[in-house]
């Protein structure tokens, strides 16, 4: 039924962009995959970010075409986002989006999933929440933790760019201690808050923190979240996205920050409760990964 | 501005100010005129008939086939628009189009006034288009061009479109057929 909402009829088909049709033929849909979704379908999918409205380079620009690319059924995907960079991107996605109130995106997020279970019992649906670190730590913190404390099944992926990046450059509770921005003269006075850990002591299967310099990894720990938050309960990812314009950095330099912060702020971590690890083997055993 | 609603930070002039509601149950709007159905059914394909470009501009509710209504009301909208000798220009999503759209060849709800522009349109019907994106694309023309805007809506009408049908389903659309048939063979078109 959901992917009926791309299909043509067949007496406007002549009138309809190429674009549109494009949708129709080649896009990636899971029922129309015998492998799992994948990296290897960024050249060509159309559901995948064509166009973009961010600055030049930006990194979440290219984490987003990870994510999406990495979705396991997009057509029975609902992303939840939340006011930020990733609010203008969200409009040249031909996927389910939800623009919910600045922080109350895992609180949306949790409504929608309960909604789409009791009205779809026998049909998977994903509801992934994906925000920056204003709305999942500072503004929305309340609602995140709220989430994860209630065991719902939704993934939630955080694009932390250590900063708000589009009012202006304002330190964050992501922003490292002592970092300098045109809104922060004086430096923050604090530590970066440590999200990551927080999901898993308040009760996220699968935690992760990260930058998006690996395009595959991305991708892999995406899955990852959203099958475990699918069969078991909520997962957490943090991504590392620096905004390149607020820490003075040209649009190539992206990928050079991210690869430098892999060993320093944003060197790996990852948690995973026993019962999800059981339930990943389970699922690669299937096939699924 | 206190005492005034959020309509009233629109730049565009709403119709529901001037006191023009949507129609009640079983009748039709023409211009502020509350009038039958059959009334309104015929002077929209006289206008259809008889202005520049005419145009049908189908929504996603009809160029998509998700379900047996939708695919119906697409046969049904195909001879509509021979019947009306109209051209046919898709509003296939409600995205913002960057960096710019193609005028020529579709209709964004954002800015719905540039493809009217561009292909000189004198009368257009909004069909198929969900009810929160045709008000405001109806808003939007009536106040920047001087096209004779019709909305065939599935629910309770637009009040700031020019004329407007409302419930509308395949059994009226098959009816507005027939009666734009008749029209047709009046004006001898």
């Amino acid at each position: 039924m959901a992917i009926d909402i791309y299909k043509i009829n067949p007496e406007f088909r002549d009138i309809m962009p190429k674009e549109i049709i494009d949708l129709e033929e080649n896009a990636t849909w899971a029922q129309n995959q015998s492998k799992p979704r994948g990296i290897k379908e960024l050249p060509e999918t159309k559901e995948i970010l064509e166009e973009h409205s961010l600055c030049a380079g930006c990194p979440e620009a290219a984490a987003l075409r990870y994510v999406l690319s990495a979705l396991p059924k997009p057509e029975e995907t609902i992303i939840v986002n939340s006011t930020g960079c990733t609010s203008l991107m969200f409009p040249h996605i031909a996927l389910h989006t939800v623009h919910s109130l600045f922080g109350n995106q895992n609180a949306v997020a949790s409504g929608i999933k309960r909604v789409l279970d009791w009205r779809f019992p026998d049909t998977e649906k994903d509801v992934v929440v994906l925000a920056g670190d204003g709305a999942t730590v500072d503004i929305g913190l309340d609602y995140t933790l709220q989430s994860f404390f209630r065991q719902e099944n939704i993934t939630t992926i955080c694009f932390d760019n250590e900063v708000y990046a589009n009012t202006g450059g304002q330190e964050s509770g992501m922003t490292p201690k002592g970092q300098v921005f045109k809104m922060a003269p004086t430096g923050k006075k604090f530590e970066k808050v440590k999200m990551w850990e927080l999901a898993k002591t308040s009760g996220c299967h699968y935690s992760i923190n990260m930058t998006a310099s690996a395009p595959k990894a991305v991708a892999k720990a995406v899955r990852e979240a959203i099958l475990i938050a699918r069969e078991i309960g909520p997962t957490y990812l943090n991504i590392y996205t620096p905004c390149i314009l607020e820490i003075g950095l040209s649009a190539n330099e992206g990928l050079g920050e991210m690869k430098d912060q892999d060993k320093d702020r944003f060197a790996s971590y990852k948690y995973i409760s026993p019962e999800a690890e059981e339930f990943l083997k389970k699922c690669k055993a299937e096939g699924k990964l | 501005m206190a005492n005034q609603g959020p309509a009233y930070y629109s730049p565009y002039p709403a119709a529901t100010y001037e006191g023009v509601i949507t129609p009640p149950e079983g009748k039709a709007l023409l211009l502020s005129d509350v009038v039958d159905e059959e009334v309104a059914m015929r002077e929209i394909a006289k206008v259809m008939l008889t202005k520049e470009n005419a145009t049908i501009f189908p929504g996603p509710q009809v160029l998509y086939g998700f379900n047996e209504e939708a695919k119906k009301k697409a046969t049904l909208i195909k001879e509509m628009a021979e019947v009306l000798n109209a051209k046919m220009i898709p509003m296939y999503d409600y995205r913002p189009k960057y960096p710019k759209i193609d005028a020529e060849v579709e209709i964004n709800p954002n800015h719905p006034n540039l493809t009217i522009w561009h292909n000189n349109i004198k009368a257009a019907i909004f069909i198929g288009v969900h009810c929160h994106y045709a008000n405001v694309a109806l808003k939007i023309v009536r106040s920047e061009t001087d096209c004779y805007t019709i909305a065939i809506c599935g629910l309770s009408g637009h009040e700031d479109a020019m004329a407007t049908l409302r419930d509308q389903h395949s059994s009226e659309l098959e009816k507005f057929i027939k009666i734009a048939k008749e029209v047709k063979a009046e004006l001898g078109k």
